[in-house]
C-alpha cells in the first residue's frame, strides 16, 4: 500500500523557485484486426489465452511477420504529430525476465523508430498555446497481462503467486516520446493533462485506436524533474508509470513538482527511479530505481528485415489524414455561431460529430444544439447511456424539427416523439401517425372543445371580454385535456377571440 | 589489453539469469575476450563508409495483411506451461517487477 510520509511544498510556491520540465512517453494500443508480428486477432475482453498463437508465446522455431497496416497506422501518427517518417527503419530486442513476455525480450524499436522530430500544438483552456516537440514515435508490441494473487491488497506486493493472460502479448503499441518540455511554469499540470488529451483525440480520430483510456488503449509514463530558477541545467528527473487517465496526468504532475520541490528544499536529492501512481490518494510511491534492469542489451532482430518508405507510400497515407481535430473545433465554432462557453459545453458533451451530422442533415446548428444538448443529453443521463448509445440519429432531429415547423407536433408532444423513438417505435413520422400525435389545429374539434371550455367557465369568459386577455390561460386547461395535450395553442386562443368578436 | 573483463561476464551473467561458478567465469572471460577480438578484425577492413549490417539479406518490407489466421486451441496454449490455473499461466510472484 502506499505509505506515504513525503514532505510536499505548496505548489504556487515551489514553482516560485523552481522551473518544472516534463516528458511524457505515451503508449498507443492500435486497433488492427491482428497483432503487430502474429495474425491472432486483437481484441479486447475476451477469454484468456484464447488470441495466441505460437509467435505469441514465443515458442521455437517460430517466425514473426510484421503487420502492414500497423506500419501503416503508425506513419499515419506519425504524420499526424507533423513528423519526419524514417526512410528506412528496423526492429530491434529489448531483452528482460518478467512473465509478461514469454519470449524474455520485447520487439521494439532503438536506434531507429519509424517516425522522429515532430511537434504537437497544444491549446489550453484559456487559449493559450504551447508547441510540445516530440522526439519520436516506433512501433513496438504490447505484453501480456499479469493478475496477482492472494496476499492482502491485490497488488503485487504480498502476492502469492500471478495468473498470466498472453492474448495482449503482440497487440501493436505505438509509443511517443517528446522531448523536454520546459517553459510551462505553473501551467505544468495543465500543459499535461492537455498534451494526453491531445495525443488522445489525434489517434481516435485517425481512427488508428480505440483510445480508450480506461482500458488501457492510450497509457502515459509522465516524467518529471525541477531546476532552479537560475539553472542551466536540467534537474534529475522521476518517471511516474501508467498515469492513466487525464486527470491523474494532471495530478500525479502537481504532486511530483510539490515533492520534488520539498525534497530540493531541504538538501537532499532527487534518486532517478520510476515512482508509482496511487489514485486513491492521489500521491506517488518509490518505484525502483534506476539499475541493471535498464540495461536492456538492444540488438537488431533478426526475424525481421527492415521496414523501408518511398515518397509515394507516405504521399499517399498524407492524403489519408483526416482534418486535425485543433483545426477543425475552430471552423465549427465559426461555422455554426456558437459562443464560447456554448461550444465548450458540445465539446465536452461529445456531441461535435452528432451536430455536425445534424446540421448537414439540414438542421441549423442551433436547432441541432438545443436537441443534442438538452432533450437527448437529458434522456441519456436518465437512461446512464452515452450519447451516441440512445439510438438516437441526426435524421431523427431533422425529421422531429420538420414535423415541428410544419406545426403538425409541438414542441412538447415532439419530446414525448423522441422517447418513443428511443424506445424503438419508429421514425417521428411514423409515430406521428401510429399513436395520433398530431396537432389538433382543424376548428370543428378545436371549436366544440372551446365551446365546452367556455361554456363550463362563464366567469373566465367574462373576465376575457372585460380586455383580461391573459384569462385565456384559463380555457387552455379543459382544451388540452379534450385533445389529449395536441391542440395548437395558437389556434385556440384565435378561435377563442373569434367568437366573442375580439 | 582485453576487450572483456570478469566484471563484464560476471555483469552479463546477472542480466541474463545464468547463474556461473569461479571456473566457469574464468574461462568464458578468456573465451568472449577471443571472440570479441576476432569481430574487431572487421573493422580493420570496413573503413566508416561502410554502414553496420544486422541482415546479410537485402531484403526489405517483408509484411503481411491484417487478416485473422489460427490460434491455438486452449489445450495447446497450456501443453508447455509447468502450472496453470483458469486458463491463465500460474508463475511465482515476481517482487522486483513493475
Amino acid at each position: 500500500m502506499s505509505n506515504y510520509t513525503d514532505e510536499l511544498v505548496d505548489f504556487d510556491e515551489a514553482l516560485d523557485r523552481y522551473d518544472p520540465v516534463l516528458g511524457f512517453e505515451v503508449h498507443v494500443e492500435l486497433n488492427t484486426k491482428t497483432k503487430m508480428f502474429s495474425d491472432a486477432p486483437n481484441a479486447f475482453g475476451d477469454d484468456p489465452n484464447t488470441n495466441v498463437t505460437p509467435v505469441d508465446l514465443g515458442l521455437p522455431g517460430v517466425l514473426p511477420v510484421v503487420n502492414k497496416t500497423a506500419v501503416e497506422y503508425s506513419i499515419l501518427i506519425g504524420l499526424a504529430l507533423n513528423c519526419q517518417i524514417a526512410e528506412k527503419c528496423g526492429f530491434a530486442r529489448k531483452n528482460y525476465f518478467y512473465p509478461d513476455t514469454p519470449k524474455n525480450f520485447q520487439t521494439s524499436q532503438f536506434e531507429d523508430p519509424i517516425a522522429y522530430d515532430g511537434y504537437l500544438d497544444i491549446e489550453l483552456e484559456d487559449g493559450e498555446v504551447f508547441r510540445v516537440e516530440i522526439e519520436r514515435a516506433h512501433m513496438e508490441e504490447d505484453a501480456g497481462k499479469l493478475t496477482h494473487m492472494g496476499g492482502s491488497t491485490g497488488r503485487i506486493q504480498g502476492a502469492d503467486y500471478s495468473l498470466v493472460d498472453y492474448n495482449r502479448a503482440g497487440v501493436p503499441l505505438v509509443e511517443i516520446v517528446t522531448k523536454p518540455i520546459t517553459g510551462a511554469g505553473k501551467r505544468a499540470p495543465e500543459l499535461a493533462k492537455a498534451y494526453v488529451a491531445a495525443v488522445r483525440e489525434i489517434v481516435k480520430n485517425l481512427g488508428v485506436s480505440d483510445a480508450k483510456m480506461e482500458r488501457g488503449n492510450v497509457r502515459c509514463d509522465a516524467n518529471v524533474s525541477l531546476m532552479p530558477k537560475d539553472a542551466d541545467k536540467f534537474g534529475t528527473r522521476t518517471e511516474t508509470k501508467n498515469v492513466n487517465s487525464l486527470r491523474a496526468v494532471e495530478h500525479a504532475v502537481r504532486f511530483e513538482i510539490e515533492r520534488h520541490a520539498a525534497v530540493l528544499d531541504s538538501g537532499a536529492k532527487i534518486v532517478q527511479e520510476t515512482r508509482h501512481w496511487h489514485e486513491d490518494t492521489r500521491t506517488t510511491t518509490s518505484g525502483r530505481p534506476k539499475s541493471d534492469a535498464d540495461d536492456y542489451r538492444y540488438f537488431p532482430e533478426p526475424d525481421l528485415v527492415p521496414i523501408v518508405t518511398t515518397v509515394e507510400w507516405i504521399e499517399e497515407l498524407r492524403g489519408r489524414l483526416p482534418e486535425p481535430p485543433a483545426e477543425r473545433r475552430k471552423r465549427l465554432k465559426a461555422e455554426w455561431n456558437y459562443a464560447d462557453k456554448e461550444f465548450r459545453d458540445v465539446v465536452n458533451a461529445g456531441v461535435l460529430d452528432e451536430i455536425e451530422q445534424t446540421v448537414a442533415a439540414g438542421a441549423t446548428a442551433a436547432v441541432a444544439r438545443k436537441w443534442w444538448m438538452g432533450e437527448i443529453a437529458r434522456l441519456a443521463k436518465a437512461a446512464d447511456k452515452d450519447i451516441s448509445d440512445l439510438g438516437v440519429t441526426p435524421a431523427t432531429i431533422v425529421e422531429l424539427n420538420s414535423l415541428i415547423e410544419g406545426k403538425k407536433i409541438n414542441d412538447k408532444i415532439a419530446r414525448q416523439v423522441l422517447e418513443y423513438v428511443i424506445d424503438g417505435e419508429g421514425t417521428p413520422s411514423e409515430i406521428v401517425e401510429k399513436r395520433s400525435l398530431a396537432v389538433v389545429n382543424d376548428d370543428g374539434a378545436l371549436g366544440k372543445a372551446v365551446d365546452d371550455a367556455m361554456a363550463a367557465m362563464p366567469d373566465v369568459v367574462e373576465k376575457i371580454k372585460g380586455g383580461k386577455m391573459q384569462a385565456i390561460g384559463a380555457l387552455m386547461g379543459p382544451v388540452m385535456k379534450a385533445t389529449r395535450g395536441q391542440a395548437d395553442a395558437g389556434r385556440v386562443r384565435e378561435i377563442v377571440m373569434e367568437k366573442l368578436g375580439l | 589489453m582485453s576487450a572483456i573483463s570478469r566484471e563484464d561476464v560476471v555483469h552479463l551473467a546477472h542480466l541474463a539469469h545464468i547463474e556461473m561458478s569461479d571456473a566457469e567465469l574464468d574461462k568464458m572471460t578468456g573465451e568472449l575476450d577471443a571472440i570479441v577480438g576476432a569481430i574487431a578484425s572487421v573493422s580493420e577492413v570496413a573503413s566508416s563508409d561502410v554502414p553496420a549490417t544486422s541482415h546479410p539479406i537485402p531484403l526489405t518490407n517483408v509484411l503481411r495483411e491484417d487478416t485473422v489466421g489460427q490460434t491455438l486451441s486452449i489445450d495447446e496454449v497450456l501443453l508447455n506451461a509447468p502450472d496453470s490455473d483458469s486458463d491463465r499461466f500460474k508463475v511465482p510472484a515476481i517482487l522486483d517487477g513493475e
